[in-house]
């Protein structure tokens, strides 16, 4: 009966190439190492799910270090903007501060607002929590460590991501404060709005590829650094950008982090959360920023391959690793460095410009496609020539701009 | 003038069938600037009307001045406006001394060491409250780092005031009839080089970094997209409110108390008056909270000039107290004014002849332009009141006193 | 112009009204003005171009002591345009102060009218927002009139604690 079910479950989810590698895993790793009273009677699909469980364990409670890294990181980014050493006491340099800072919070009273709404405040940060992680599913680290291999693996992770806006208007209509509500509300416009660039920019991309499954999109980018897709065509660099910028927006970092402005709104959503549950809403926010970081390398900057053909160099695991880390010290560059928007200039930006620019884009790469062989020498060639003399223009009249910008003298008396 | 019409268009475009929202902001909130509460009516975003309620810091400073006497009423103007305390102990004296000239009996003069040592330290500390105004205002707008920075510089000037007068932030320093000599410059001597020279290298560091800082905050697009043209205060109505100091030079008022009503020393040294002008090309317009902003980073550097003026003089020798044995004004009553960082600073006092004053009333530049903010912020958003806050700089010691 | 000249111009406009100046004191010449005229003066004051007192820097409620009847408020007034201060003062009685606003003339005035009221108790007639600005709304009494004894209690908090 048991096996019934197994074999119903199994055909129904489908598993494809990816499962048979637990299924060889499991049939010439693990059975042979199993005892015979065992071995026999476990059905090899059972097997295989059970291979698959124990590898999901292993990343789930993997995954969740990284916020740990990112916001020790983070931490020492800031302090090195600033003239600042950042924490230094816990641990060697200070390494051990954000395991302090953990325990500290889950010891810290789990205050609930009593005027509140109870079950949809303790919900709130699992939503957020589980949906940032659940991201992480379809993201392609290596070769074979990828977790699912969706056939439509970018399709699932915008549908995920996109949940997470519940969890934050849950967090700021339960929370039963005003700054709550107004951060809650302004999060769930920007989420919105900046989802439509983030969707059309990756549009372009699959129109490029020809699929929506994470891994031909990094097995289209095999061939060194200019089959990367932002080189593709002139399209995906400037969707690239569209995409980041749009990224950072999705997660609120500075500086579109209006939804947790800490001086206009106090802190926005998760004002009235405290301890544990405060902790969930800040690991969910870094596990959000290194999972748009590594999307954004998937997808544009060859995820897993390196820069040559043939070599590791920047490719692996450990390429990803450090691709996708770069973006993130980007974004926090920006954060350490630039101010807020306002809500009108944010939203002014989204819609009067990331969106037709968007949509310039995927007509533009629809045409693309049609003159050139999207991964032929030649077009990838004028590609890069194009890029190059856009760039340089581009950084001609900028500067042209920024020198013809007069310093306001102050008239004296 | 277009910002007024852009806040019109967005009230009508919003009129039907909105509620309200009342929030209170404040008195606990990061970025009102210590206790001000400002009950928010709201429409969304938008603000229908921001009114503040003030008076969580008062202190009764005006009653206990009553009871105490002249002298002992200066560490209480230190509280007033905490963050350039000097100028707030100048002020105060400065209205006694005037009131103590007035009697014709008694020979008083500030001696000159002393007027050059006020000065020099008082300009240092308009540097130290211009630097702050600078970090929290970027960091009200959003930019955390440049609130680091001004806070690194300020802090070398905390030293600098640290050593000639032990305090940090409440300095006593500058006393009815010259300055304190708890710790003794004595002219010519190794230390008071030592000092000077200590000044100039903060000085010849501290140059630089303004350029710094306007690359860093001032020319930031997105900063000046969020302050240029928004709560535009045009001359007369700055001059209405009693908005003084920079406000009102922000307002394109080419007035300073420094230059045109000279008190002390001033009169002897060459500085410029920073004034906001129109600038089409970025698109910063005359009153607006960015040219409010941009006056004080072009004051600092009036400041320095200054300062490197006295250095280049050097101190007088001479003593540092005039010889007063009490302080007893003669019946009368006097309103003096000096140009604190935050504006005119004016103290009105009235005496009977007694060692004790009648009234003391400390006239606020943070008080007045802080009753500006409700006709200035009303139909423009959320983020803007924030960044209307900090570019009126208020310091709320002093509007509550 | 110094006081006088301005004392001498505000006496031919307005005759009775304008009580004189005492040379005596020492410091700034205030020109008391009777207090039902202080409105007509101070609108003639910032309109009239030769004058134009467009800056009001301060203004003030005075209480000289106990003993005396009669509380003052104290105007000093600024022309930008042609430099020149002026100081007015009139007075009200202790147990009927009130006086016309002149916040619509200056609009600096409207808060400072407001810590007058809220600590003299005098009662600016015709002020659109009349609150207590500094102390709590249920405070009782004028704190800074001489006469002025601190509550024992303040909503059951000790206060001289």
């Amino acid at each position: 009966m048991l096996d019934f079910f197994f074999e119903g479950f199994i055909e129904n989810i489908n598993l494809q190439d990816s499962s048979n590698w637990a299924k060889d895993f499991f049939q010439n790793v693990v059975m042979p190492r199993l005892p015979e009273a065992v071995a026999g009677h476990l059905p090899v699909e059972v097997g295989t799910i059970l291979v698959m469980l124990v590898c999901a364990g292993i990343f789930v409670a993997v995954v969740p270090l990284l916020p740990l890294v990112l916001v020790l990181a983070e931490r020492k980014v800031a302090a090195r903007f600033q003239n600042r050493t950042g924490p230094m006491r816990v641990g060697p340099w200070g390494t051990l501060q954000t395991l302090a800072d953990g325990v500290k919070l889950i010891f810290k009273e789990d205050y609930i607002p009593p005027q509140g709404d109870k079950i949809l405040f303790m919900l709130a940060p699992y939503v957020i929590f589980a949906c940032s992680f659940a991201v992480f599913a379809a993201i392609p680290f290596g070769q074979d460590i990828l977790v699912s291999e969706f056939n439509i693996g970018i399709f699932y992770i915008m549908a995920i991501s996109s949940v997470i806006v519940m969890g934050v208007i849950m967090a700021g209509w339960s929370s039963n404060s005003k700054w709550s509500l107004l951060g809650s509300l302004r999060s769930a416009a920007q989420i919105v709005s900046y989802e439509i660039p983030l969707g059309l920019s990756i549009l372009t991309i699959v129109m490029l590829v020809g699929s929506l499954s994470m891994k031909e999109i990094v097995a289209s980018q095999d061939g060194g650094i200019f089959t990367w897709l932002i080189f593709r065509s002139p399209f995906t660099f400037i969707a690239f950008f569209i995409f980041f910028i749009s990224a950072i927006a999705e997660v609120n970092r500075t500086p579109f982090d209006l939804p947790e402005a800490e001086s206009e709104i106090v802190a926005g959503f998760h004002t009235e959360y405290s301890g544990m549950r405060f902790a969930l809403f800040f690991i969910a926010e870094y596990a959000n920023m290194f999972a748009v970081s590594a999307i954004g390398v998937t997808l544009f900057l060859g995820g897993y391959e390196g820069i040559l053909p043939g070599y590791d160099f920047l490719g692996g695991l450990p390429g990803f690793i450090i691709k996708s880390l770069g973006l993130v010290f980007i974004m926090m560059w920006l954060r350490w460095t630039l101010p807020r928007l306002r809500v009108d200039q944010l939203m002014n930006l989204c819609w009067k410009y990331f969106i037709p620019i968007s949509f310039f884009n995927i007509f533009g790469t629809g045409i693309w496609g049609l003159i050139f062989d999207t991964d032929d020498v030649w077009s990838i060639g004028i590609s890069c020539v194009i890029i190059y003399v856009g760039l340089i223009s581009a950084y001609a009249v900028a500067g042209r701009n920024l020198a013809r910008k007069p310093e306001p003298q102050p008239s004296s008396a | 003038m277009e910002s007024t019409q852009q806040t019109e268009s967005r009230i009508i475009e919003l009129k039907p069938f909105t509620d309200e929202m009342i929030v209170n902001m404040g008195p606990q909130h990061p970025s009102t600037h210590g206790v001000l509460r400002l009950e928010l009516r709201l429409d969304g975003e938008i603000v229908r009307e921001a009114i503040p309620h003030i008076g969580y810091l008062h202190r009764c400073f005006e009653k206990h001045s009553e009871n105490l006497s002249y002298p002992q009423i200066i560490p209480f103007t230190d509280r007033m406006d905490y963050v350039a305390a000097m100028n707030q102990n100048w002020g105060f004296c400065l209205a006694v001394e005037k009131l103590l000239e007035a009697d014709e009996t008694k020979d008083f003069e500030v001696p000159e060491r002393a007027e050059y040592l006020r000065v020099l330290i008082c300009e240092l500390n308009r540097i130290a409250s211009h630097l702050l105004s600078f970090g929290t205002y970027g960091m009200d707008i959003g930019a955390f780092t440049p609130f680091l920075y001004a806070f690194r510089d300020r802090e070398r000037l905390l030293l600098l005031f640290e050593k000639v007068c032990g305090a940090r932030l409440t300095y006593n320093y500058i006393r009815i009839g010259g300055v304190s000599e708890i710790i003794p410059l004595e002219p010519g001597s190794v230390a008071e080089q030592n000092y000077l020279d200590e000044i100039e290298e903060f000085l010849d560091y501290f140059e630089p970094k303004i350029d710094e800082y306007n690359d860093l905050l001032t020319s930031n697009s997105i900063f000046s997209e969020r302050t240029m043209g928004v709560a535009v205060m045009p001359a007369e109505m700055a001059i209405s409110y009693g908005a003084t100091g920079p406000n009102l030079r922000g307002s394109g008022v080419d007035w300073d108390l420094r230059r045109d009503e000279p008190y002390s020393i001033y009169d002897r040294f060459e500085f410029d008056v920073p004034v906001a002008k129109d600038i089409p090309e970025l698109g910063a317009v005359v009153g607006d909270c960015w040219s409010r902003y941009k006056v004080r980073m072009d004051e600092m550097k009036e400041s320095v000039k200054i300062v490197r003026q006295i250095l280049a003089e050097g101190l007088p020798d001479g003593p540092v107290m005039a010889d007063l044995k009490a302080v007893r004004p003669p019946q009368g009553e006097i309103y003096f004014r000096s140009e604190a960082p935050r504006g005119e600073l004016g103290f009105y006092i009235v005496s009977d002849g007694t060692p004790k004053p009648v009234r003391v009333k400390g006239r606020s530049p943070c008080f007045s332009a802080l009753s500006a903010l409700q006709e200035l912020s009303r139909g423009l958003m959320v983020a803007d009141i924030i960044a209307i806050i900090g570019s009126i700089d208020i310091v709320m010691g002093e509007v509550d006193r | 112009m110094n006081a006088e000249e301005i004392h001498q111009i505000l006496s031919d406009k307005f005759g009775e009204s304008v009580l004189g100046y005492d040379t005596e004191l020492a410091g700034d010449t205030c020109i008391q003005i009777a207090p039902t005229a202080i409105l007509e003066v101070c609108q003639y004051l910032a309109e009239t171009d030769t004058l134009a007192f467009d800056s009001l820097m301060c203004l003030s409620g005075v209480d000289m002591g106990v003993k005396e009847e009669e509380l003052s408020v104290v105007y000093h007034l600024y022309a930008m345009q042609h430099r020149q201060s002026i100081v007015l003062k009139t007075s009200v009685p202790k147990t009927d102060a009130h006086l016309p606003t002149v916040s619509h003339i200056w609009k600096t005035a409207d808060w400072h009218e407001r810590e007058t009221y809220d600590l003299y108790g005098i009662v600016f007639e015709g002020h659109t927002d009349l609150r207590r600005i500094l102390l709590p709304d249920d405070w009782e009494g004028y704190p800074l009139r001489k006469d002025y004894q601190e509550p024992d209690f303040y909503r059951g908090m000790r206060v001289p604690y």
